[in-house]
């Protein structure tokens, strides 16, 4: 399924379906009538656990590996990344791989790489239960 | 407006496959991460799937000249792996071991979690305002073309 969004937003829009370029966007200067497809996209993105609720599909809550700092630091430093960065795990991990984007290729592997070694310093040396 | 309602259903689509595979839970995507402990492989297929898909369709498409609402296909022309790529990466990555979210999840996520979801999305927003405000010539740049 996002694979099928990701094409779908390429052959209708003519967008790569980064998602953290589509969020950055709005942060910018708009472009005229580049605003309303990323707000939507958005809006679709976060209707999804809603759609699939009323549906009666079960929606786990999401289990989080701290509070309001712990999260807020780790969102700091993914929109700091990915902005610095020019993407994320769905812009460079799918969307970039998907065009053999040597740019991607080597960023998909740089954040898979720290993201690994994150989580083992912190389950595994600082003993965290996160 | 055909863009928009094209953004809406992509987004929705895209939703749905976040929170039907697990990726919009950090609890799992961390277990994807900790690969020396109990590590949980199945995001691996949940990506390598979405790469397949998106490898095929995307030649599929770009057989057409153009878009079906836009004029042209916006794809990034930038090719050279600089630091600033490499940094902002390492930096993500760190953000996503941490918190276990990445942007898409995290905004899926908007009508699941309480405060720390949404300290997690402010945070994230306030941090590529900060870096795209960053001189486009930044230090590291610098240090790495000397």
């Amino acid at each position: 399924m996002i694979g099928v969004a990701a094409v779908l937003l390429l052959a209708l829009n003519g967008r790569i379906a980064g998602i953290s370029g589509i969020a950055g966007g709005l942060l910018r200067v708009p472009a005229q009538g580049d605003v309303a497809w990323r707000i939507c996209f958005i809006i679709g993105l976060a209707a999804a656990p809603w759609i699939i609720g009323a549906a009666g599909g079960a929606v786990d809550r999401p289990a989080l590996p701290g509070g309001v700092i712990w999260m807020a630091a780790g969102g700091l430093l993914v929109g700091f990344g990915t902005a610095l960065g020019g993407g994320c795990t769905s812009g460079h991990g799918v969307c970039g791989m998907a065009r053999l984007s040597a740019r991607s290729i080597a960023a998909t592997l740089m954040f898979m790489a720290t993201g690994v070694a994150t989580v083992f310093v912190i389950r595994h040396l600082a003993g965290g239960g996160a | 407006m055909m863009r928009a309602f094209a953004g809406l259903i992509a987004g929705l689509i895209f939703g749905l496959g976040l929170v039907v595979s697990g990726m919009s839970n950090p609890a799992k995507v961390l277990n994807f991460l900790d690969i020396a402990g109990a590590w949980d492989p199945s995001l691996v297929f949940v990506m390598g799937g979405a790469l397949m898909v998106t490898f095929a369709g995307y030649r599929l498409v770009q057989r057409r000249s153009a878009p079906l609402f836009a004029r042209a296909f916006s794809l990034p022309t930038k090719r050279d792996v600089d630091a600033r790529l490499l940094f902002g990466a390492a930096l993500f990555g760190m953000g996503w071991g941490v918190a276990g979210y990445c942007p898409g999840p995290a905004i899926t996520s908007s009508t699941l979690g309480g405060w720390p979801t949404w300290a997690f999305r402010i945070a994230m927003l306030a941090g590529m305002f900060i870096a795209q405000r960053l001189p486009a010539r930044s230090p590291m740049k610098a240090a790495s073309t000397r």
